[in-house]
């Protein structure tokens, strides 16, 4: 299903002004910095922002243009809130039942296996001022799943969460789109929950769209970073794990036709991997070093090289075959010293990565 | 010690209920709009709505006997439609207490909405619930202390109203003469014994009911004036 915007919402001093068109399949993540305007874009999707002028349609049905305006009980749209919004006047499974008695026949989703894939069981019979941060995401989830959306829009679900509680329910929100054949769009502003959920990603900033498209193709481009912050910003690669060593614990893989290696994972040797390699983590040297830690040495061209003219750094884009690329935050000294310019054959230095334990899939 | 008569008592009681339904009936529309639109013009309805907390009794039984009367507009058609006048009648009664008590069912009611929010309703809006759909099954239920306070109040203020009743409705056994009325007219004529009995029962019951809506809402403090 194509979701196209067209919208312009102008609140005090701040203008939202997105003109889109995306596939929605999978998981879309919307992510920007605070205040970028994530959230209010999703809610002219929902269209609980009336105020907004334009155009909103989703596959066939035109929700919002300038004749029409579907109320968003009649969108089909299921909406998870940043604070859950649960029913205080109900127990849990009274806010499951108040969904599903009115998506009830709208679509395939029924109780048991929503309540099954989200260890609901044991909270059913709670009243909701008794709920745990998580267990109310987890039954606010279950409630939207319920009312049979077929659009379904997550608001910074996990952001009043501590780390432990978003890392147990990160796998249940990844599962949706496959398991509910669902298309979710997801707002956040942690590159890590885009990393672990999103197929594709649309960036705004100050109310603009940024940039938007594959995951790993957005997150290899240099202006992205002014969205995601200095500290946060790397890329996306994918991975093919290709052997283990069980004397040194390490699994080797296979990147872009290169061998790297990392501590040793529970991971499948033929398993695809997703890889975060944030840009400060990556070192530039114009040739292979001896004598040196570091064990992932990827051969790289120089794509690009952005020098930051207010501070002492540089990123600096770079090749490593195959399709994939690597951000490195150097200094702009070293680049001087170095002699960088775009072309030139180096070699990139990786300190450290992450990966994200899902399998892609299949391209 | 003779019994006294009890009707004026059993008419009060009548009137309340009838006065409270018909304002929850008008009362619940007018508080979720004052409560949810963003219209300018929403701080003069909210005055007019407060307006009886303030204005005499005698001042709006006043009006209301001009506005009531059979020679008005609205008392002819009444008189037109149902052959009775609105004036010195029950009927007429129940409009002049609904528009006395109006704020004291509006105003608890307003309350309650507010703190309901627009969060449960774009949640309930979001799981394909309608408007009313949604008031029905999310924010009255949200609302209920908001309810309570303002039926409780809405009784208890009819009960004990008297200048109104005086104005438009004077003093006909069965008819108009309600309890207030009635000790008004046993101590006009000396008959302290039985003035006694009706006082201590409307005083016995007043602080009964507020004891009831200030125990219900010790949590949510209530706007009364």
């Amino acid at each position: 299903m194509t979701l196209s915007l067209d919208i312009t919402l102008g609140a005090q001093g701040f203008a939202l002004k997105v003109a889109h068109s995306f596939e929605a399949t999978g998981i879309t993540a919307l992510f920007g910095a605070s205040g970028a305007g994530k959230s209010t874009l999703l809610r002219v999707i929902a269209g609980l922002e009336e105020a907004a002028s334009g155009k909103v349609k989703f596959g066939n049905e035109v929700w919002q243009d300038s004749q029409n305006y579907v109320p968003p009980h009649k969108r089909g749209v299921g909406y998870v809130f940043q604070d859950a919004r649960l029913f205080e006047h109900l127990d849990v499974a009274g806010n499951l039942r108040f969904a599903a008695r009115r998506g009830r026949g709208k679509g395939p989703i029924s109780f048991d296996p929503v309540v099954k894939t989200l260890d609901l069981a044991a909270l059913l019979a709670r009243r909701v001022a008794g709920l745990s941060g998580g267990e109310r995401q987890r039954v606010a989830i279950g409630r939207t799943l319920l009312s049979n959306p077929q659009l379904l829009l997550m608001d910074e679900p996990l952001a009043a969460l501590d780390h432990e509680r978003k890392s147990r329910l990160l796998p249940y929100i990844a599962r949706l789109p496959e398991a509910f054949g669902l298309p979710v769009i997801y707002v956040t502003h942690s590159i890590e929950e885009v990393t672990r959920l999103a197929d594709q990603i649309v960036v705004l900033a100050d109310g603009r769209l940024m940039a938007a498209g594959k995951v790993a193709d957005v997150l290899a481009r240099l202006d992205i970073a002014e969205a995601s912050g200095k500290f946060e910003a790397g890329v996306v690669v994918e991975a093919v794990v290709t052997g283990e060593d069980a004397g040194f614990r390490l699994t080797h893989l296979d990147v872009a036709g290169q061998p790297m290696s990392m501590p040793a994972s529970k991971v499948e040797i033929g398993a695809h991997l997703r890889l975060r390699i944030r840009a400060r983590d990556v070192a530039i040297a114009l040739k292979r070093p001896e004598r040196v830690s570091i064990r992932n040495m990827l051969s790289a061209h120089i794509l690009e090289i952005v020098e930051e003219a207010e501070t002492a750094f540089a990123e600096v884009l770079l090749d490593i075959g195959g399709g994939e690329r690597l951000r490195a935050r150097i200094t702009r000294a070293s680049v001087a010293d170095l002699g960088l310019s775009i072309g030139l054959p180096v070699v990139a230095l990786i300190k450290s990565i992450a990966f994200d334990r899902r399998a892609l899939p299949k391209a | 010690m003779s019994l006294p008569d009890l009707s004026p008592l059993w008419l009060s009681v009548q009137l309340a209920l009838v006065t409270t339904l018909l304002l929850l009936v008008i009362g619940t529309p007018l508080a979720w709009w004052l409560a949810t639109t963003r219209v300018r013009g929403r701080a003069i309805v909210e005055a007019l709505t407060a307006l009886p907390l303030v204005l005499p009794p005698t001042v709006l039984g006043f009006y209301l006997l001009i506005f009531l009367n059979p020679n008005s507009t609205l008392g002819g058609l009444w008189r037109d439609a149902t052959g009775t006048g609105l004036t010195f009648s029950f009927s007429g009664l129940v409009l002049a207490s609904a528009i006395y008590s109006l704020p004291f069912m509006v105003q608890p009611l307003q309350a309650g909405f507010e703190a309901v929010g627009r969060g449960p309703m774009e949640a309930a809006a979001s799981l394909r619930a309608s408007k009313l759909d949604a008031f029905f099954y999310v924010a009255v239920p949200l609302a209920k202390r908001g309810f309570l306070t303002g039926i409780v109040l809405s009784f208890a203020h009819t009960i004990g109203e008297f200048g109104v009743v005086l104005m438009v409705g004077g003093n006909i056994p069965g008819q108009t003469r309600v309890i207030s009325i009635a000790i008004y007219e046993q101590v006009e004529t000396l008959d302290y014994a039985q003035a006694h009995v009706l006082s201590a029962i409307l005083l016995v019951f007043s602080f009964t009911v507020l004891l009831l809506v200030y125990t219900l809402n010790r949590r949510m403090p209530v706007r009364v004036g």
